[in-house]
């Protein structure tokens, strides 16, 4: 279904691109007009910025829409007659909607900007700044997938989903380093962020790659990720199975 | 034990109530009224294995909610439930693995996907070996006749062509229980036969139970033994159709067809009612007063009588009645 939207993909990876310099061309005249050193290098945001437009997919921006209309509809009553666990169902669906479209769009949009010029181009990781990204990307998915389904989980109380839909996403752009690259946030939120989870979706995976971390501190933001992940799946369990006993299916 | 136990089954439901005018719409976003409603009232039934069974009520009875509370999607408020000797809500995963349900206004097909797509999720989903999955696929797709789309997208298929489409998937899995929430809802009369003769087929061959909701008083005349009448989520009836028929009204119609122009006009005890329509005369009367024969005798000695009919009052008549009796 997902190669059915082509021109759906190739829109979605112009899109990307053209932000992508734009966001670059923005941080190009901030790097060009201080003078006092910063956390990270302009090639380093460009290299953030790039792989950021790349993982666009991969971010919580919406809840399953599908989910969310079946809800609305009444169709869930559909879903509980399936022998299925209802949280799981959404989880993997959600990681799916994550992974797929993430992989199509994300693999053309890198090595296009591999090629361009240097000072636009993003930046090759060494070996070990690699190894180090790929379990924070695998986790990163997860950590989105958590979150895409709470979403769902809130609309089963509002029934409409927009109010979520919207606050969420706000959260998510700025904390997770969408907007701007984390390491040039004001350091006391930095320090906040550190224990949330929205900088695992996106800031902590580039940090590894571009080496602004270096693979000793893997365990421990590893750790925060995994920490969040597990908390929002209980958290999720809990409010879906507390609102199944009191559910009401829309329409007789 | 019976196969469906249902006692004492009670369940309500807030509905948040909205007056009219601005600023009661404010004050509705701080305090919210809400008027509580009786969906069901200490309902109790029990339904035994392989019976097909009638589950009727005007709408907002509280029909639908039974369903879902039986299916295991919805929690009851208070009373004791068990199917297949398990608790619906409590036990929802395995005790689904042996129900199917077809809900008459919703779709459980995968919309944009070819039918056949759904059939094969669903073989993942209640994992059917292989082996059971063809044997049963080939003779739903057959008795059913819907081979000619397997391959059509979803979307794509008029109502009749989907609904047994519907039933198909609904038994892809071979659940002991089949719940049937107004399944031939819209369609028309070729389709409503299929579906019934569809219906009645596997409640006699694979001895599947059956409960079936539905306002076609046609499909309840044809397929059920047992009527259960629910009104104001409270059970008012629960027996045979003949049974019921009795309790309403013992009423037959006469209808007969006599030489053109004549009137028609015949005083005698146990006649209710006499009307016209067509040039056909309808009389409604009581055969415990006066018997079908006598009727019959009395009439061809005086008119002319060129055909003639004997009749109950269809079953819509009889159920109105009901209803109305009930004040529901």
């Amino acid at each position: 279904m997902l190669l059915q939207y082509r021109v759906s993909a190739i829109a979605g990876i112009f899109t990307q691109f053209f932000f992508g310099f734009v966001r670059i061309m923005v941080f190009w005249s901030f790097y060009s007009n201080i003078n006092t050193a910063q956390p990270i290098s302009l090639s380093q945001t460009v290299t953030y910025i790039w792989i950021t437009q790349a993982l666009f997919r991969l971010l919580p921006w919406d809840g399953d829409s599908e989910v969310q209309e079946i809800i609305r509809t009444g169709n869930l009553a559909y879903e509980l007659v399936r022998p299925l666990d209802l949280y799981s169902l959404w989880l993997f669906r959600a990681l799916a909607q994550r992974l797929a479209p993430t992989f199509l769009r994300s693999i053309p949009l890198i090595l296009v900007a591999i090629l361009l010029p240097s000072g636009y181009s993003i930046g090759l990781p060494s070996l070990t700044a690699f190894i180090a990204f790929i379990p924070t990307l695998a986790l990163a998915f997860v950590l989105s997938a958590t979150i895409t389904v709470l979403m769902n989980i809130f609309t089963l109380w509002t029934i409409s989903g927009d109010g979520i839909n919207r606050t969420i996403p706000a959260l998510v752009l700025i904390f997770s380093g969408s907007l701007v690259p984390i390491p040039l946030l004001p350091d006391w939120m930095q320090i906040i962020l550190k224990y949330m989870p929205f900088p695992g979706l996106l800031d902590t995976p580039v940090r590894f790659y571009t080496e602004n971390l270096s693979i000793n501190e893997l365990p421990s933001y590893l750790a925060i990720q995994l920490f969040w992940i597990f908390i929002l799946i209980l958290l999720g369990r809990l409010l879906l199975r507390i609102k199944l006993r009191s559910i009401v299916v829309q329409g007789g | 034990m019976s196969q469906i136990l249902v006692r004492d089954i009670t369940k309500t439901f807030k509905i948040s109530k909205r007056r009219e005018g601005l600023l009661n719409a404010l004050l509705g976003v701080f305090r919210r009224e809400y008027s509580i409603i009786k969906a069901l009232d200490n309902i109790s039934f029990e339904i035994e294995e392989g019976e097909l069974v009638g589950y009727i009520g005007p709408n907002g009875a509280g029909k639908s909610t039974t369903i879902k509370i039986l299916s295991g999607i919805l929690v009851p408020d208070s009373g004791y439930c068990k199917v297949l000797e398990r608790i619906p809500w409590e036990d929802r995963i395995n005790h689904v693995r042996n129900i199917g349900v077809v809900f008459g206004q919703r779709t459980q097909l995968w919309w944009d996907l070819p039918v056949i797509e759904s059939f094969e999720l669903l073989k993942d989903i209640y994992k059917i070996r292989e082996k059971e999955y063809k044997k049963t696929f080939e003779e739903l797709v057959e008795v059913l006749n819907i081979k000619d789309f397997l391959d059509v997208p979803v979307r794509q298929l008029s109502l009749g062509q989907r609904m047994r489409c519907e039933l198909a998937v609904s038994l892809i899995h071979s659940p002991s229980i089949l719940f049937l929430d107004e399944p031939t809802i819209g369609l028309d009369a070729v389709s409503k036969l299929a579906i019934r003769e569809f219906i009645k087929r596997i409640n006699l061959e694979r001895g599947t139970t059956i409960v079936l909701t539905t306002h076609d008083m046609d499909d309840i005349e044809t397929l059920c033994s047992r009527i259960i009448v629910i009104g104001n989520g409270k059970i008012l009836y629960d027996g045979t159709i003949e049974g019921l028929r009795e309790k309403v009204s013992r009423d037959r119609i006469l209808i007969i067809d006599i030489e053109d122009g004549k009137d028609f006009n015949i005083w005698l005890d146990g006649i209710k009612n006499i009307s016209n329509e067509n040039s056909r005369w309808y009389v409604t009367f009581d055969p415990q007063k006066i018997s079908p024969s006598k009727l019959i005798f009395k009439i061809t000695n005086i008119y002319n009588v060129k055909d003639l009919f004997v009749e109950n009052p269809p079953i819509e008549e009889i159920i109105a009645k009901f209803y109305l009796e009930q004040k529901i």
